[in-house]
């Protein structure tokens, strides 16, 4: 492979784990809240992206990333928590049998009046916070080979690629039911919120990068245990009747 | 008048987005950060803490919601 294939593969490798990360929370938060707010983040997110290379191009790797995965991962983290709690609470409420898609009280999507900045928020977040990283990448990758354009092919080509996946899965994702849908973006969002907060601290996490998944089944071994101790709890602690 | 209903808002909305609907769970994310800065700065690996402050918080705060809500949610 040629130095400029080689730098292109391991950038767009290295861009796609913070690229999955990106998708992610757009397509969780789209689709339990709602797409108009969420696609307007992603479109904010990219705007101030792209304002952020070009003012400070190659300087880019200048920019403190760590404060900056401290303020979003401690955000994600303490909002995640919300819908992780709120999450437990309805799957422990309703179990399997309550969780058709489309139940009455069950509505996540943003029916308020006004905006819904929440969703706004979270999907800006994930875009610029990630976006930054991806740029981070490719500049680092760019720089050290002397091939700054395979390197930002690279970058770009693992969000395009990733993103084109998750505007496929996305209409299966809507299908999830609701108080799961819920569970399941708290527990990503606690995921990602705890992993980005502590490295921001400057925490190494053992593994790297792989300690997402490990936290992720903590924390889905985590909702399953409480689940079952709060459907223990509303039966009146007979396990006998959940069948 | 109309700057003031903003700030406001504004205010509001952060609130909701940080601390929600119960303050502890907030409250205990910033002190398990707090602690694991801490014990950073002192070459202590600390990797662990803030998912057992998660794990332990979320049943505090389980226990804390009444029987009926739980029924309602």
């Amino acid at each position: 492979m040629t130095g400029l294939g080689f730098v292109l593969v391991t950038t767009f490798l290295a861009s796609t784990v913070e690229a999955i990360e990106m998708v992610t929370i757009v397509v969780g938060v789209g689709a339990s809240r709602g797409w108009r707010a969420t696609l307007t983040g992603v479109g904010a997110g990219f705007a101030v992206l792209a304002v952020v290379v070009a003012v400070f191009g190659l300087a880019l790797s200048a920019i403190p990333i760590g404060p900056l995965r401290l303020i979003i991962g401690a955000l994600l983290l303490v909002f995640g928590l919300q819908w992780f709690l709120k999450g437990v609470t309805r799957v422990a409420a309703r179990g399997l049998a309550g969780m058709q898609a489309g139940h009455e009280a069950e509505q996540l999507e943003w029916t308020g009046p006004g905006f819904d900045w929440t969703a706004f928020v979270l999907a800006f977040k994930g875009i610029v916070l990630e976006g930054l990283e991806v740029a981070f990448i490719a500049v680092s990758f760019g720089v050290a080979a002397n091939q700054l354009g395979a390197a930002a092919l690279g970058g770009v080509g693992a969000v395009v690629v990733v993103g084109a996946i998750g505007v496929a899965v996305h209409p299966l994702v809507t299908r999830i039911p609701r108080s799961l849908l819920q569970l399941v973006v708290g527990t990503l969002l606690t995921t990602f919120g705890t992993f980005w907060a502590l490295e921001g601290l400057g925490v190494v996490w053992p593994g790297s990068d792989a300690a997402i998944l490990g936290l992720l089944v903590f924390y889905v071994a985590t909702a399953l245990i409480y689940i079952s101790f709060e459907r223990r709890h509303a039966l009146g602690f007979a396990p006998g009747r959940l069948a | 008048m109309k700057l003031w209903s903003w700030v406001v808002g504004f205010g509001r909305f952060w609130y909701r987005f940080i601390v929600g609907d119960d303050w502890t769970v907030a409250a205990a994310v910033a002190v398990g950060l707090l602690a694991t800065a801490y014990l950073n700065a002192r070459g202590v690996p600390a990797w662990w803490l803030i998912p057992i402050v998660v794990a332990v918080v979320v049943g505090v705060s389980l226990r804390r919601a009444s029987p009926a809500e739980t029924r309602r949610a």
